[in-house]
C-alpha cells in the first residue's frame, strides 16, 4: 500500500511575459488501488500537474510538496521518480531517433527494476502485452514512436504502463485523439494494470467519455489551477450534462462555499 | 541560441521523422529534373570538375572555391604544398591472411593512376610526392576469411606524410580491407581501388587520429561488371579530416555503397564528400552518411554528388545524410547534389536531415527511469549503429562502438 500525496502545490512557468503561476495550491492524496479523475477545461493546469509530478524541467514548484510514502518526490531527478514508481503516460509522446522500441523497453525496464529482466519471460511479456493492445509486432523493431500515429503512440504509452508496473500512473489526456475502438483498447490496458491491485491512477481528462471505460473512485474538478469541486463518480455524470460553464473563472471558490453552506 | 544546424538546400515537405526535419524527394523515371542541384554550383555539372595528374593544374585554394568553401584551408598550408613526406613521419604496417599480394607501383605503372585522377590540390600533391604506391592485390577467386589491415600511425603533429594505396580485388574475389589511421600527422592519403568483375570488396577507412592531426584524402574506385563495392568511412579523431570517396563503373550490373559515420567534438572539422558517377547503364548505388556532433565549434560537412549520365539507363541510386546534434554550438552542413540526364532510370533520390537530441527526448527517456548518461548513449549508439553494423568485422565493430562511447563520455564530463 502506497500513498502519493500532493500538498498545497504552487507551480509556475517562465513565459515571454514573465513568470506565470499555473497551479495555485493543489492538494490531492492517491492511494494504491484508487482511481482519481482530474477533469477541467483547457488551460486549467491539469497537464501542468501531470508534468510536475514527473519532474519536467519547464515547471518550477514555488511552494508545496509531493511525497511518495513520505519520500520527497520534488527532490528526486526525473529518472529517480520513475524508478521510485511514478509513471507519466504523456499527452504528446516524443519520437526518439535511433532507439528501437525493443531496446528502449528493455533499457527502461532494467533501469526501473534495478536488474535486467529475464530474457525469455520478458520477450514473451512484451509480445503478449503488445498483442492485447493490438500493436503490430513490427513496432518492436521501429524507433521509439517514430512515424507512429497519434493513437499508436497512446497505445505504446499504455504498453509501457503494463510492462513497467508503476506504483502510480498519471495519464495525461491519454484519451485525446483516440477513436472509440482505440479508446476501448487503451482503457482495457489501464484496467488490466489496475486489476493487479498494486497501482493508484491519476486520470487527467477533458472529456467524460473515457470514464465510461475506466471507473474513477474520485472526481476532482480543476479550474484555474485549483481544485474547485470534488466528489464521487456521479460528479462526472453531472459534468457530462452541464459542462464546465458553471465553473466560470473565479467562481470555483464561491461554488465550494455555497455547497458547503448547503450541506451545513 | 547558439546552436546552428544548417542544411543548405531548399526545404521540401513538412517535418516528418523523429525529431528530424526531413528533407528529400524521390525522383522516379516519370519525374526527371535535369541538372537537379541545390548547391551553389560554380560549374554546370559535377562532370566538368577538373581532374589532372599535373600539380600545375591546381592552384592553391583560397577557400572560396566550390569544393573548398566549407574547409578551413588556412590551416592546411602544409598539406597543400607540393612537398615530400617527412622521413619517418608515418609508420605503416600491413597484416592479414597469406592469400594476397603486396607490391609497389611507380608513377605510370599500371594500374596506378588509371582510376584515381586527382580532383583537388591535396590529392595531386599527394600523388606527385609518392614515388612508390603500395599495392594490395587480392588474386582472382580468392576468398579471404580475415580482413587485410593497413595500419598507419603518425609520429608527430605537423609532420607531412603522403601515401598512395592501390587496392585491386581480382575477379570473383571476396575481401575486406581496413585502413586504420591514428597518432598525429599532416597526412595526405590517396586510395585507388579496382573491383574487378564479380568481386566483392569492402574498404573501411578508420580515422582515430589524435586531436591535432590533419588528414586529406581522395579514395577513388572503379567497379566492374556484377561486382559489389562497399566503402565505409569512420571518422572520430583528427582536428581536420576531409575525405572524398568517389566511385564510377566499368561494367553493367555493378553495385556501389558509400557509407560513413562521423562524430565531431569541440573544435573538430570533419568533412566527407562522395561522388557516384553513373557513367554506365544498369548499375546501383547507395550513399548513407550519418554523423553526430557535440561541443562548441564542432563542424561537420557532407557533400554528396550523384551524376546519372545520359547513357546510364536503368540506374538505381539513393543518397542520404543524417546528422544528430547533441549540444549547442555545433554546425552540420549537408549538401546533396543530384544530376540526372536520362529519364529511363529505376530510381534516384536524396534526403538530408539534421535533428537535435533535445531536452524533450531526454525527458521522455528519463521519465522511464533511464539515467541521463545512459539515455544519451542509447540514442547515439542506436543512431550510429546502422553504419557500424555494415562493417561485418566483429572485432572492428566492437572497437568502434567503444570509441563512440568514449566520445560520448567526453560530453558528460
Amino acid at each position: 500500500m502506497s500513498t502519493l500525496e500532493i500538498k498545497d502545490l504552487h507551480v509556475s512557468i517562465e513565459t515571454e511575459q514573465g513568470t506565470k503561476e499555473i497551479l495555485k495550491g493543489v492538494s490531492l492524496t492517491i492511494r494504491t488501488g484508487e482511481t482519481h479523475a482530474i477533469m477541467g477545461p483547457n488551460g486549467s493546469g491539469k497537464s501542468t500537474l501531470a508534468s510536475t509530478i514527473a519532474g519536467h524541467p519547464r515547471y518550477t514548484v514555488t511552494s508545496g510538496s509531493i511525497t511518495l510514502d513520505g519520500e520527497d518526490v520534488l527532490e528526486m531527478s526525473v529518472d529517480a521518480r520513475a524508478r521510485a514508481g511514478v509513471f507519466l503516460a504523456m499527452q504528446y509522446p516524443v519520437e526518439v531517433p535511433g532507439v528501437t522500441m525493443t531496446n528502449f523497453l528493455r533499457t527502461a525496464k532494467t533501469a526501473i527494476d534495478g536488474e535486467a529482466p529475464k530474457l525469455r519471460t520478458w520477450t514473451k511479456d512484451v509480445k503478449d502485452a503488445m498483442g492485447k493492445l493490438r500493436i503490430d509486432a513490427d513496432f518492436a523493431e521501429r524507433n521509439v514512436n517514430e512515424g507512429f500515429s497519434g493513437g499508436e503512440k497512446k497505445r505504446v504509452e499504455i504498453l509501457q504502463l503494463e510492462l513497467f508496473k508503476p506504483k502510480f500512473a498519471v495519464l495525461d489526456e491519454t484519451d485525446s485523439g483516440l477513436d472509440v475502438d482505440a479508446l476501448k483498447i487503451v482503457s482495457e490496458g489501464v484496467n488490466r494494470a489496475h486489476a493487479e491491485g498494486n497501482m493508484g491512477t491519476l486520470l487527467i481528462t477533458h472529456y467524460t467519455r473515457i470514464l465510461r471505460y475506466i471507473k474513477p473512485d474520485y472526481v476532482h474538478v480543476f479550474v484555474d489551477g485549483q481544485v474547485v469541486e470534488e466528489g464521487g463518480p456521479e460528479l462526472a455524470d453531472r459534468l457530462e450534462e452541464e459542462g464546465y460553464d458553471r465553473y466560470a473563472k473565479g467562481a470555483g471558490a464561491a461554488i465550494i462555499a455555497a455547497e458547503a453552506a448547503a450541506q451545513a | 541560441m547558439t546552436a546552428e544546424a544548417t542544411t543548405e538546400k531548399a526545404r521540401i515537405g513538412a517535418p516528418s521523422i523523429a525529431g528530424f526535419t526531413e528533407e528529400g524527394e524521390h525522383l522516379v523515371a516519370s519525374k526527371v529534373d535535369r541538372h537537379h542541384s541545390h548547391g551553389t554550383q560554380v560549374m554546370a555539372s559535377r562532370a566538368e570538375r577538373l581532374t589532372s595528374h599535373d600539380v600545375a593544374d591546381f592552384a592553391l585554394p583560397n577557400g572560396r572555391e566550390e569544393e573548398w568553401r566549407f574547409t578551413p584551408v588556412r590551416e592546411l598550408a602544409n598539406l597543400l604544398s607540393d612537398s615530400p613526406s617527412d622521413a619517418g613521419a608515418l609508420g605503416v604496417t600491413v597484416e592479414g591472411p597469406d592469400s594476397f599480394v603486396q607490391g609497389v607501383l611507380r608513377a605510370g605503372e599500371a594500374p596506378r593512376g588509371a582510376t584515381l585522377v586527382p580532383a583537388d590540390r591535396a590529392a595531386v600533391v599527394a600523388s606527385a610526392n609518392v614515388e612508390e604506391a603500395q599495392l594490395i592485390r587480392i588474386p582472382a577467386d580468392a576468398e579471404l576469411d580475415q580482413p587485410i589491415r593497413v595500419l598507419m600511425t603518425g609520429n608527430g603533429a605537423g609532420r607531412r606524410t603522403n601515401t598512395h594505396h592501390v587496392i585491386e580485388a581480382g575477379a570473383n574475389s571476396r575481401a575486406v580491407v581496413i585502413l586504420e589511421h591514428d597518432g598525429s600527422a599532416d597526412h595526405n592519403g590517396n586510395v585507388e581501388v579496382f573491383v574487378r568483375e564479380g568481386a566483392q570488396l569492402t574498404v573501411v577507412s578508420v580515422q582515430l587520429w589524435e586531436d591535432d592531426a590533419r588528414h586529406l584524402a581522395q579514395h577513388d574506385a572503379e567497379v566492374s561488371k556484377d561486382a559489389v563495392y562497399k566503402h565505409i568511412a569512420v571518422t572520430l579523431g583528427g582536428k581536420i579530416v576531409r575525405l572524398n570517396s568517389n566511385v564510377r563503373f566499368a561494367g553493367e550490373g555493378a553495385d556501389a555503397e558509400l557509407l560513413g559515420l562521423y562524430f565531431a567534438d569541440a573544435g573538430q572539422h570533419l568533412e566527407h564528400r562522395s561522388f557516384v558517377d553513373h557513367n554506365l547503364a544498369n548499375c546501383k548505388s547507395n550513399v548513407l552518411y550519418k554523423g553526430a556532433l557535440q561541443g562548441k565549434g564542432a563542424h561537420t560537412v557532407w557533400v554528396g554528388d550523384v551524376l546519372i549520365q545520359k547513357q546510364a539507363e536503368g540506374t538505381d541510386s539513393y543518397e542520404k545524410n543524417q546528422n544528430l546534434v547533441l549540444t549547442d554550438g555545433c554546425r552540420a552542413d549537408s549538401v546533396p547534389n543530384l544530376e540526372i540526364e536520362t529519364g529511363l532510370i529505376e530510381g534516384a533520390g536524396h534526403a538530408s536531415s539534421t535533428g537535435r537530441f533535445d531536452d524533450e527526448h531526454l525527458f521522455y527517456l528519463m521519465a522511464r527511469g533511464i539515467p541521463e548518461d545512459v539515455a544519451r548513449r542509447l540514442v547515439v549508439r542506436g543512431f550510429l549503429n546502422e553504419i557500424i553494423q555494415q562493417i561485418k568485422v566483429p572485432a572492428l565493430e566492437e572497437r568502434l562502438t567503444e570509441a563512440v562511447e568514449r566520445e560520448l563520455s567526453a560530453t558528460e564530463n
